[in-house]
């Protein structure tokens, strides 16, 4: 009978031996793969007895996001709160019990729970863990000027529209403002993400969870002259001192393209003979018209790709909440990014010049298009986090400034700067001028396709000598409202925040 | 003495190991405790005290009746029990009072079998009938009005005086008994062909696995057709029987999965617990996804299990409760306890569980093998087999290595009925190699 016996304790052992295998795949070769997915409880619960990384502004002291602490059967629990109830609260987003998650709550994630960490850190944790002591992650601290945001939120007040301030020269974003806006402490309340859904500003649109800055495409109209005359003058196709007659109109297809009803010109309907200076000081429509028709519109696209449109301009908030600016097509109803195979037929080159068209961009890349001017010729690489700090203060990561690359020759961002000090000093952005501070910029006010409703812009820098503050500012439906009389006041003060403090 | 002090004696080594067993035990505390003690009072650490002079009873009462009975077997349930304990006690303290009372009444029950079958176990075999029919009836107890209960749809529990109790797993060891016994006796018959033999057999093991199927206890039904196939192998050497059982195994299957509702969603839950559209739920009779309806527990364990990773979150730091307290897992201290050790322990922890049940069934076949009688033997490799095979349908049941049937994890998983069926398969086993030992040593 032994026989059988060993070859039973054989099965025996050969069944515990496929238990160890089984424990090992799941332990090892399968928990990557199962701590991803969403329907992980496990997972899920474990993240809130982590407590979260803070998220501060620059001031190291405003906090954006912190934590609430909930005790439960003994255990501890974070949960998020927002101290500021909405200070940057598109950028910031939030991330809820339910772990629902969006802006840099989401896209941060990782330094924020601690998951992502530098070895030391990681065995520091582990052993906490093992311990039961509280696991922290990692605080972020922001380029926000705590007091720059405030102010813009506070005065976009209930307008729909964004505000963006950076350093033109490093890309440090001092202020990323949306409205409407809305509470994050809300979302995890009871029925309260229903109520943020129907927020809605004074433009009747809601979407308050919307980033504005870096996901509304609004059409830049004569903002876009920044990028026209950039094309003209680098191309060597123009110099500011080129001139142009102004008879009020440009012909375009045997059709005339008016100056009358351009809300953005100030002064007469016709200029006469004008400089390309001059026509961008006044903003005037059939002057870029011209510029249009003569660079034609590859060479105006082509420039505007070397100012980072066409591409989703890089940021640390989550990759779908920022898009591409550029020409837009509607494919089956939805706005789809437009590559023209031959824009010298497809694109009418004398619209697209002063930024009407299919053309739209986000006020973060409008601003990228001052700021380079602003940086000698060199696009800046927006950033927001400023430096990743572990629970004991020492630097886990810090952003360094860089760029991404050369758009224009120095001479073309010199020309410019010159041509935008105009539009402030006797143009059509005088409203933006600082006593004492020499200001750079470019209004614009882009038909909405309903009379008398325009989307405001204004886009600007300062001190003109040594920028230090760009600017972008744009407000939708303004019923009469032009770019240099409701959003250059608006950009002003912004510059003054941050110049004086 | 010289000698003996170089070779201890059986009982003095299992006293040795006993201490070993009891130092891990109040480490085990001791882990729970540091980091659970916001709401663990340090009382707790006088469980591992208990625990120790616990097993050191069962320990006096088996150098007075066994002598010469494997000194491993008692340490590694005590280990296997501190485990158990441990987790348990971590889970839900309460719960755990509980289990050290029916450890107690299990320490108890395994002594009494000592001291009554000392001299002879041997004559078990002439009540083997008596045996058998204890077996179904045991079995077909929560079937009975009044005292029967049913918990997450099967009906395996009897319910008096506030206690429940599993009948069934006591059911097993009467059945191996009477296997072991009749197998014995008509081994070359049987092996022979001769069809009336078969009939008693047939009669008592068909009518267990019938009650089974009746009360829906899937993983016991499992577990009763691989003992007796095993000690029906063992006993007859007719590899042919076994393979015909197997097939006939797999064609009774077929025919369950296509007449039973309940055992198709276990066999679905098993090969295709996630689903990335949404399908017919019956629990809500609403559509969702699968891993939030029926594979739900399964596909939680399992993420329980890979958080534990290789070093596991440690004692006391695993997480099984939802932010609002409620817990994660459904049975995790009874069925499911297994998904609770691998996380905090990891697969360090995990693997050196499974090892410790490994060194358990070996010692065990080795007590079966230095038996001298083939009821011994027979008697001895069923309940070790019984006790690998039911490890291996609950974790493996786990595990996604085969359909999950709730079963009880030997020693470990809270529950009375387990613990004391198992503290019987200790009993047996060290009864019969006692005997052997004793034989053998002259």
């Amino acid at each position: 009978m032994n026989r059988q016996l060993v070859r039973l304790a054989l099965v025996a052992v050969l069944l515990l031996v496929v238990l160890v295998v089984a424990t090992t795949y799941w332990q090892a070769w399968a928990a990557g793969g199962l701590a991803a997915r969403q329907d992980n409880a496990v997972e899920l619960v474990s993240q809130f007895q982590v407590a979260r990384g803070l998220i501060l502004a620059s001031d190291d002291k405003t906090t954006l996001a912190a934590n609430r602490k909930v005790k439960h059967n003994g255990q501890t629990f974070y949960f998020r709160r927002y101290p500021q109830h909405g200070l940057a609260a598109q950028t910031v987003g939030y991330s809820t019990s339910a772990l629902s998650q969006t802006g840099l709550e989401e896209s941060l994630n990782d330094y924020l729970t601690g998951a992502s960490t530098n070895l030391s850190n990681a065995i520091q944790r582990t052993l906490d863990r093992l311990g039961g002591a509280t696991v922290y992650g990692d605080n972020v601290v922001l380029t926000i000027n705590a007091g720059a945001q405030a102010l813009a939120q506070q005065l976009l007040g209930d307008r729909c529209g964004a505000v963006v301030a950076m350093n033109p020269r490093t890309g440090a974003i001092y202020a990323m403002a949306s409205s409407p806006t809305y509470d994050p402490n809300l979302i995890d309340k009871p029925g309260g993400y229903a109520k943020v859904l129907k927020i809605t500003g004074a433009c009747g649109a809601s979407s308050a969870l919307l980033n504005r800055a870096t996901d509304g495409l609004f059409t830049p109209g004569s903002t876009f002259k920044m990028v026209t005359a950039a094309a003209a003058i680098d191309s060597g196709a123009l110099t500011p001192a080129s001139r142009f007659n102004d008879p009020g109109y440009c012909v375009e297809y045997g059709k005339h393209v008016s100056n009358a009803g351009n809300p953005d010109q100030r002064g007469p309907e016709a200029y006469g003979n004008v400089t390309l200076a001059e026509g961008f000081q006044h903003s005037i429509n059939s002057v870029f018209c011209n510029v249009g028709k003569q660079i034609g519109a590859k060479t105006i696209l082509d420039y505007a790709k070397r100012f980072g449109f066409y591409s989703t301009p890089p940021l640390e908030t989550p990759a779908n909440q920022r898009v591409p600016s550029g020409l837009y097509h509607d494919v089956k109803g939805r706005p789809v990014l437009w590559f023209p195979k031959d824009p010298a037929t497809a694109v009418d080159p004398g619209r697209l010049a002063f930024g009407q068209f299919n053309m739209v961009a986000t006020p973060l890349q409008m601003l990228l298009v001052a700021s380079t001017i602003a940086n000698g010729g060199v696009l800046p690489r927006p950033y927001i986090v400023d430096r990743v700090v572990g629970h004991d203060g020492s630097i886990v990561e810090r952003t360094r400034p860089s760029n991404l690359g050369r758009a224009i020759k120095p001479q073309t961002a010199a020309d410019l700067t010159q041509m935008m000090i105009s539009v402030v000093q006797g143009g059509t952005g005088t409203a933006a001028q600082i006593p004492g501070i020499q200001v750079a910029g470019k209004t614009g006010t882009a038909e909405t396709g309903i009379n008398n409703v325009y989307t405001a812009w204004f886009v600007c820098f300062a001190p003109a000598n040594d920028p230090k503050v760009a600017v972008a500012v744009v407000l939708e439906k303004q019923l009469n409202g032009f770019g240099g009389a409701v959003s250059a006041p608006i950009a002003k003060q912004i510059l003054e925040k941050l110049l004086h403090g | 003495m010289g000698a003996d002090a170089l070779t201890l004696s059986y009982r003095n080594r299992e006293l040795a190991y006993l201490v070993v067993v009891g130092v891990i035990t109040a480490v085990g505390f001791a882990s729970v405790y540091i980091s659970r003690k916001s709401h663990v009072s340090a009382a707790s650490l006088t469980y591992a005290v208990f625990f120790f002079a616990l097993y050191l009873a069962a320990h006096v009462v088996a150098r007075l009746t066994v002598p010469k009975a494997d000194p491993y077997l008692l340490p590694i349930a005590g280990l296997l029990t501190a485990v158990g304990l441990t987790e348990i006690y971590r889970l839900g303290p309460s719960n755990a009072l509980k289990q050290g009372l029916w450890v107690v009444i299990g320490v108890a029950v395994f002594s009494a079998a000592l001291v009554g079958l000392r001299r002879d176990y041997r004559l078990l075999e002439n009540y083997k009938y008596l045996f058998g029919l204890a077996a179904i009836g045991l079995l077909f107890m929560p079937l009975l009005p009044g005292i029967g209960q049913t918990v997450n749809g099967a009906r395996l529990w009897i319910h008096f005086a506030g206690f429940q109790f599993q009948p069934g797993e006591l059911g097993k060891i009467a059945l191996i008994v009477f296997l072991a016994a009749y197998l014995r006796e008509k081994r070359e018959v049987l092996a022979q062909g001769r069809i009336k033999d078969w009939g008693p057999l047939l009669v008592i093991w068909g009518g267990a696995m019938l009650v089974l199927f009746a009360t829906d206890d899937l993983g016991s039904a499992l577990l009763y057709y691989g003992i007796f196939l095993a000690i029906l192998y063992a006993a007859t050497a007719r590899f042919a029987f076994v393979a015909a059982f197997i097939v006939l195994f797999f064609a009774g299957s077929a025919a369950v999965y296509q007449g039973t509702p309940h055992v198709r969603e276990r066999v679905i839950n098993w090969l295709w617990p996630w689903t990335t559209h949404k399908v017919f739920c019956p629990l809500t009779g609403t559509m969702t996804l699968r891993q939030d309806c029926s594979s739900y527990q399964m596909v939680q364990s399992l993420y329980s299990i890979a958080h534990g990773g290789f070093g596991g979150t440690g004692l006391g730091a695993g997480v099984f409760a939802n932010a609002q307290g409620q817990p994660l897992i459904p049975d995790l201290s009874t069925d499911f306890i297994y998904s609770a050790l691998a996380q905090e322990l990891g697969l360090i922890g995990a693997a050196a569980v499974l090892l410790i049940y490994m060194v358990f069934v070996l010692r065990g076949f080795r007590v079966s093998l230095g038996a001298d009688d083939g009821f011994s033997k027979l008697l001895a490799a069923g309940l070790t087999f019984g006790f690998a095979l039911q490890t291996f349908v609950i974790v493996g049941g786990i595990l996604r290595v085969i359909p999950l049937t709730g079963i009880t994890l030997p020693f470990v998983s809270y529950g009375g009925s387990s613990i004391i069926a198992n503290f019987l398969v200790v009993a047996g086993l060290m009864l019969v190699s006692n005997r052997a030992n004793s034989v053998a040593d002259g």
